[in-house]
């Protein structure tokens, strides 16, 4: 696995993240090593073995449709700076 | 407040010892179970009204607009709410050192040269300074992959991690949603029982949440372990473990064995093999998605709106988290890009069935499994320095693994190296939680015996 300052700004601008060119160079080897590491799971076995993601069997529960009370427009607005007319404000998209 | 502590000691406690992001006095009702307790809470879970923050920078100023099912569980016992315990930034470390940006790293209660252990830092650390102090106080600790345990060991108090889906997630800022685990961190076992018969049970907001039925705790502690049948995980002796901890924990075992437990040995090859890298992986994935909401227009730390979008979430976020929230989001990130996600994000889930399919065979057999809680005991923070990050990652050997399962597991104190806690952790089947209370009572009578 080859980890350089391209691969790590890819997906560092999936994930919208900034670096400092510092951060960029000191998670280079650190990302080299852990992935080494994660590598390791490619000797086990798992030949007709099915992925667990979570570790209890869960079944869909359902809910019935009905109304409940919920947070006022008021409320769901208090905890931010940035509103316009009872919506979010956010950033340009175009 | 009804109870025997002032704002003004715990203030000077925190200004010591930095156990609280943030201190509070909630109550709503002066009857009940709890009424003559205070709680202290992990900053993970949401209080009404009170910073929530999980320890991250990022969060800067969020009160949430209502509580945790725990929080309006404990509150109805008539719990005095007295502040949120700092931890690991969203839970990412085993030590609280990664707190967010311009937070305070908790001191060891033994020695302040030492760490807490986390990420329930701040909780575990809290119950061992309210324990000297004589404060009632019970702490409510918050999972992943062992941030109950690896603390409680470290401070030398009792840890129960409950079974994956006992207690309801809501209200919980998700690090990682199919490892997280609520759960007690106290001075006594009775008090852990007791805080578990109420925070535990079917919650209709969490829909992982299970509908199993809920025993009285309690009522199971006197129960003679003799006859239980109990396996040590041979692998936990291997190497990279203190001699200390090893003696110790052999120790606890004779005098087990004494009180008519049947003590076996036991291999767990594939979790001892594959737990550690499988953990990391799953809760990368899982907390790189957890953590894309935060990008500063609802709520938590705001910037000047400017920019397009990709530009004011990635400003907002870079200066809001912290370099192991960075580091961690980056790698789940990855993990689950095209053209990884089959080799990291599948292939680790994959194990994960099969280290479950292990334990499960263990518990066919065994009612209890055993192992030390942490390969040391709680290091200086010079030592936790010297770490790389993968050293560090490597510390939660032992608690990996009933982490990935979703096993109930409790870090019991058994002995001292150097004046540092020595913890012995009992593992048992999923729902088990009653077995785990009887072997640690009676390692609670040992202690004070």
């Amino acid at each position: 696995m080859i980890v350089n300052k391209e691969l790590i700004k890819k997906v560092a601008a999936t994930a919208k993240l900034e670096l400092t060119e510092q951060e960029l160079e000191e998670f280079i080897p650190q990302f080299e090593e852990i992935l080494k590491t994660f590598s390791k799971l490619a000797k086990a076995d798992t030949k007709n073995v099915l992925p667990s993601f979570h570790p209890v069997p869960l079944k869909n529960r359902m809910r019935d449709d009905t109304i409940h009370s919920s947070l006022s427009q008021e409320q769901a607005l208090s905890l931010t700076e940035h509103k316009k007319d009872g919506y979010f404000k956010g950033p340009k998209v175009v | 407040m009804n109870i025997n502590t002032t704002q003004q000691q715990l203030e000077k406690i925190n200004e010591e010892y930095h156990y609280f992001n943030k201190l509070c006095n909630v109550q709503t009702k002066k009857t009940g179970k709890l009424k003559d307790y205070v709680i202290s809470v992990k900053d993970a879970l949401c209080v009404k009204d009170v910073e929530t923050k999980g320890g991250s920078a990022i969060l800067e100023g969020y009160k949430p607009l209502f509580n945790a099912t725990v929080i309006e569980k404990l509150l109805a016992e008539g719990a005095t709410i007295i502040g949120k315990t700092s931890q690991d930034a969203f839970g990412f470390g085993t030590f609280s050192t990664n707190v967010g940006n311009n937070m305070q790293i908790p001191l060891n209660p033994f020695d302040k040269n030492h760490s807490t252990g986390g990420s329930s830092g701040g909780a575990a650390g809290f119950t061992q300074l309210a324990k000297k102090k004589g404060i009632k106080h019970i702490a409510l600790g918050e999972s992943t992959g062992g941030s109950i345990a690896a603390p409680a060991s470290f401070c030398g108090v009792y840890g129960l991690t409950p079974t994956y889906s006992l207690v309801s997630r809501y209200g919980l800022l998700d690090y990682a949603n199919s490892l997280d685990k609520i759960g007690p961190i106290a001075a006594s076992v009775k008090e852990l029982a007791m805080c578990l018969s109420i925070i535990a049970g079917h919650d209709e907001k969490d829909a992982t949440s299970s509908k199993t039925s809920i025993p009285d705790y309690e009522k199971g502690l006197s129960k003679p372990i003799k006859g239980m049948k109990i396996a040590v995980i041979k692998e936990c002796f291997g190497k990279g473990i203190d001699p200390a901890i090893k003696q110790n924990i052999l120790e606890t075992i004779e005098t087990l064995k004494k009180q008519g437990a049947t003590i076996e040995e036991i291999s767990l090859p594939t979790t001892t093999e594959y737990a550690l890298e499988a953990y990391y992986i799953l809760a990368m994935c899982e907390a790189s998605t957890n953590l894309a909401k935060y990008c500063g227009i609802r709520y938590g730390r705001h910037e000047k709106l400017e920019g397009n979008f990709n530009q004011y979430f990635s400003k907002v976020r870079s200066h809001g988290f912290n370099k192991e929230e960075k580091r961690r989001i980056l790698l789940g990130t990855f993990a689950r890009m095209s053209g990884y996600r089959d080799a990291y994000y599948i292939k680790a889930a994959k194990v994960r069935t099969l280290i479950i399919q292990e334990y499960k065979k263990a518990f066919e057999k065994y009612d209890i499994l055993i192992s030390p809680t942490m390969p040391m005991v709680a290091p200086t923070f010079d030592e936790i320095k010297r770490l790389t990050p993968l050293q560090h990652y490597m510390v939660d050997l032992m608690t990996v693994g009933p982490s990935l399962a979703g096993l109930p597991h409790i870090s019991c104190p058994t002995g001292f190296k150097d004046n540092m806690p020595i913890g012995t952790m009992f593992i048992a089947d999923h729902f088990q939680e009653e077995k785990l209370l009887q072997i640690a009572s009676s390692i609670e009578e040992l202690n004070h015996g």
